[in-house]
């Protein structure tokens, strides 16, 4: 545990890439291999599942410091981390014994695993021996360990270059190797450092059948698209706002992963059950999008699926999805993300029709200018605008900027005044940077929107300077503002909502704009949002 | 006994301010940083200690002083200076009428410091606390922790053949920082120019601190590689830093016990060194002033004065001042340095 915390440490002080790595090899290097192992499974987002309830520890932290709730409150409102404010408080505790130092594999499978079957009272004696018997840098990444927000500002990217310097292998075969689930161990830990079994890092390398690819994405254009070159050279589809998936067909079975790698199979029966029609070893890249009367549904429709865990026949039937198939990565259980977008497009339409999976249409505008003026329907379609992807592209790993742009449609605007601010989580804990906007309705402000992003660091200061000299009123970590500044907030899409008292909801609200050009007064106003709606 | 004012906190009897923020007749003054020390009052009063570096913030100004622990006669009241243990000169005000005591504490903080007169406590009945870092979560180490943290830092970026520059503030945290590093330090340690006249005023007062160069306009790269280089945090990210490429850059502060504000800023460390009272330090002091009544001013107040009210039973209250302690130190940095050239 002394180790990895020291790895968390380094990890934690540094901004330089290079450091990382560095920190994070020599890790991988000097650790018994099945530490190594589960500090890839921490450092990738990998969580430990039911462990101990969060309000249990926070009832503890109570009785140990005997702080009232409230003051621990005010706390984790300042910190913004729950896991950092228990390590932080209990300094006013006495230390107990000190614990052992033993391996994070001892810690995770002889000591935390076991919580999961222990009761609530032996898990209260066990987890405060250990918080009064760690050191404050230990204890805090126990904690991480036990909230399963182990977050330390490492890219998963990182991690896998790290990881194949460490054991002489390319980041590819590394990163194919850790898709998906797998359980840590110093067995797992050799199989991904295992030579590459062909030439061509790929499925090959899968050490499960149910592993998916990692996922290709697409950049933000932010030139013109006639930078991009001949317009025959690319092809273009539209964005579509669903859950971008991979569909699995191998072994007999089907595995549907989302982009967050998070199975979804069984929330979509009618997909799993149209795959079932693939051939064995077929990999499918699309997207997962809630498609009725020939046309997108908005992404809340496709979130109440999400959500949905029981009678799933019911809502299959108002909100029928649909696997728009963008790519093929794997045809006849052979790798063939390296061969040109051409022809992996060939192969897939020979492979789906029309049905629940179906192919992604081209959209064949010959000029640039012509794509320019269809991609002014995207509202009208329900799509996001295009996706442009280079005819003779592979099939890469990860974000890389060149081979495919997503060319999205400009974002709806409103000019919305500031009502409630509160402070932020993590880094930002410091500062009131969660805001709620709202807009004119009969004379009063309504709230429509929060964000969080889109201000300079600067402008967040300047910000929270005047929030704190202007706050009316507080409630709790909220803060009630005089109505005063008016920012221009950009968002993705609108959608009615009985959830909001709006009566509508917006999608991805971000600021573009500081107006201290405009006064509140002149703001927009709720209907002319309304007027948004299609 | 006192009220709080638009230009300060004012004691009637006395006929004075205490840190006023707008000019007054006659400002009574705990310590010279510039939330509290303002400039443009008739006539100032402070500790004799603290003459000096009160000199340095505010040359033109007409300063009287007295001893810690002398009684002077202001109207109706006894006033009295007493160590506050915030920095060189700093003090907390008694002020006594008709055998009712108050203490206004300004700033202070209960961690030995070597360059200034360690806290004292005063019995009142009504004790005017600061509450810069009035939350459970600030508990610090001792300074010996945090000066070996800092030890270790510089030593491993001299192997890497790094600069260090550490953060911190010009009046107090750097001459701190030096004094413990006296006799200790292994390798160069230079100051930026906006800290050099208020560490002169320092030494000029017979401190102890580690030896220290100024760093002047031609020194730059492999002069500074592997040297400690104190600066004002209005310097982060300016013109002035392209001297040391590759430096590892951290910042002394009660405020970098929370890791998300050290992120927040992008500090590769954070050194947990204040010059403020912790909250097991507030708690205590408090205690031993006797004071019945707690009236609380900047930062954490009303966490504080709730807590004080709800498990110690004390009369409580928050007063409103523009004092910003060591949590303003972020956003005032620009405006500390100017004041400080």
């Amino acid at each position: 545990m002394r180790r990895f915390t020291d790895l968390y440490e380094a990890l934690d002080r540094t901004t330089s890439t290079n450091a990382k790595i560095a920190a994070l090899a020599a890790y991988f290097r000097e650790a018994p291999a099945a530490d190594a192992a589960w500090a890839t499974f921490f450092l990738t987002g990998r969580r430990l599942k039911r462990l101990v309830p969060s309000a249990a520890l926070w009832t503890w932290t109570q009785e140990l410091t005997a702080f009232p709730d409230w003051l621990l409150r005010e706390c984790y409102s300042s910190a913004g981390d729950f896991a950092e404010v228990i390590a932080l408080v209990l300094d006013t505790v006495a230390a107990a014994e000190a614990e052992p130092d033993l391996t994070l594999t001892a810690w995770v499978e002889h000591r935390i695993l076991p919580l999961q079957s222990t009761d609530l009272t032996g898990q209260r004696d066990e987890v405060i021996r250990w918080w009064l018997g760690l050191p404050r840098g230990q204890r805090f990444v126990l904690n991480k360990l036990l909230t399963g927000e182990f977050r330390v500002g490492v890219a998963q990217t990182l991690v896998i270059r790290a990881l194949a310097e460490a054991i002489g292998s390319e980041p590819t075969i590394v990163a194919a190797r850790l898709m998906g689930d797998w359980t840590p161990s110093a067995e797992w830990f050799a199989t991904i450092s295992a030579p590459a079994s062909s030439s061509v890092p790929g499925m090959a390398d899968a050490i499960d059948p149910s592993q998916p690819y990692p996922f290709y994405l697409a950049s933000p254009l932010e030139e013109a698209p006639e930078t991009l070159g001949d317009r025959a050279g690319w092809l273009v589809e539209w964005k579509w706002d669903g859950i971008r998936a991979q569909l699995i067909r191998r072994s007999g079975q089907v595995w549907l992963w989302s982009r967050g790698e998070e199975l979804i199979t069984n929330r979509f029966p009618e997909i799993a059950a149209a795959a079932t029609h693939l051939p064995d070893g077929t990999v499918l890249d699309g997207e997962v999008l809630a498609f009725k009367d020939d046309r997108p549904m908005p992404f809340s429709a496709l979130q109440h699926r999400i959500g949905r865990q029981r009678q799933v026949a019911q809502i299959m039937r108002t909100v029928p999805v649909v696997f728009f198939v963008y790519d093929i990565l794997e045809r006849q259980g052979a790798d063939i993300r390296q061969e040109p977008l051409s022809a992996r497009r060939t192969s897939l339409v020979d492979l789906v029709g029309g049905g629940v999976v179906r192919l992604s249409e081209e959209v064949t505008a010959p000029t640039w200018t012509d794509l320019a003026h269809v991609r002014l329907e995207s509202r009208e379609r329900g799509v996001e605008g295009f996706i442009l992807k280079r005819r003779d592209s592979t099939y890469g790993v990860g974000r890389r900027k060149g081979a495919w742009w997503k060319w999205k449609v400009d974002p709806f605007t409103v000019d919305a005044v500031l009502i409630y601010a509160q402070p932020g989580n993590g880094r930002r804990a410091s500062l009131l940077t969660d805001y709620t906007f709202g807009v004119w309705h009969e004379g009063a402000l309504v709230p429509v929107a929060k964000a969080y992003s889109g201000l300079s660091n600067a402008e967040i200061d300047e910000l929270d300077a005047w929030i704190r000299r202007h706050t009316r009123e507080r409630h709790g970590p909220v803060r009630a503002v005089d109505p005063v500044q008016v920012f221009e907030l950009g968002f993705e899409a609108i959608a009615p909502s009985t959830r909001h008292k709006s009566g509508i909801a917006v999608r991805f609200p971000r600021m573009l704009r500081w107006r201290k050009d405009k006064p509140a007064a002149e703001a927009d106003t709720l209907n002319s949002l309304r007027r948004l709606i299609r | 006994m006192i009220v709080e004012t638009s230009a300060g906190l004012f004691c009637e009897a006395g006929g004075f301010h205490i840190d006023p923020w707008l000019p007054v007749d006659r400002a009574v003054i705990t310590h010279a940083h510039g939330d509290h020390a303002h400039a443009g009052s008739a006539a100032y009063l402070c500790a004799a200690a603290g003459e000096r570096v009160l000199r340095r913030r505010l040359p033109d100004a007409h300063i009287e002083t007295a001893p810690y622990g002398q009684r002077l006669r202001m109207g109706d009241v006894d006033v009295s200076f007493h160590p506050a243990g915030h920095v060189l000169g700093s003090a907390q005000i008694r002020i006594e009428h008709h055998g009712d005591v108050w203490v206004a504490s300004g700033d202070y903080k209960r961690a030995p410091d070597p360059t200034c007169a360690p806290f004292e406590p005063v019995r009142c009945n009504t004790f005017i606390t600061e509450a810069t870092f009035a939350l459970p979560v600030y508990t610090w180490d001792s300074t010996a922790t945090v000066i070996d943290e800092i030890h270790a830092w510089w030593r491993g970026n001299r192997a890497e053949d790094r600069p260090s520059v550490l953060f911190c503030y010009v009046l107090g945290k750097a001459q701190r920082i030096l004094a413990e590093l006296h006799d200790r330090a292994d390798g160069s340690i230079y100051l930026h120019g906006a800290m050099w006249a208020m560490t002169e005023s320092y030494r000029e007062a017979g401190l102890a601190m580690a030896s220290a160069e100024r760093v002047t306009d031609e020194m730059r790269g492999k002069a500074l590689a592997q040297s400690l280089v104190l600066a004002p945090l209005s310097a982060r990210g300016t013109r002035w830093m392209k001297r040391l490429p590759r430096a590892s850059d951290g910042f002394a502060s009660g405020l970098m016990r929370v890791r998300g504000v050290r992120r927040q800023r992008a500090f590769d460390r954070g050194f947990v060194l204040s010059d403020h009272a912790d909250w097991p330090a507030l708690l205590s002091t408090v205690a031993e002033t006797g004071a019945s009544r707690v009236l609380v001013t900047h930062g954490w107040s009303d966490a504080l004065a709730r807590y004080l009210s709800e498990t110690r039973g004390l009369e409580t209250g928050t007063l409103k001042t523009a004092y910003e302690g060591e949590a303003g130190e972020l956003t005032s940095a620009a405006s500390e340095s100017s004041s400080a050239q």
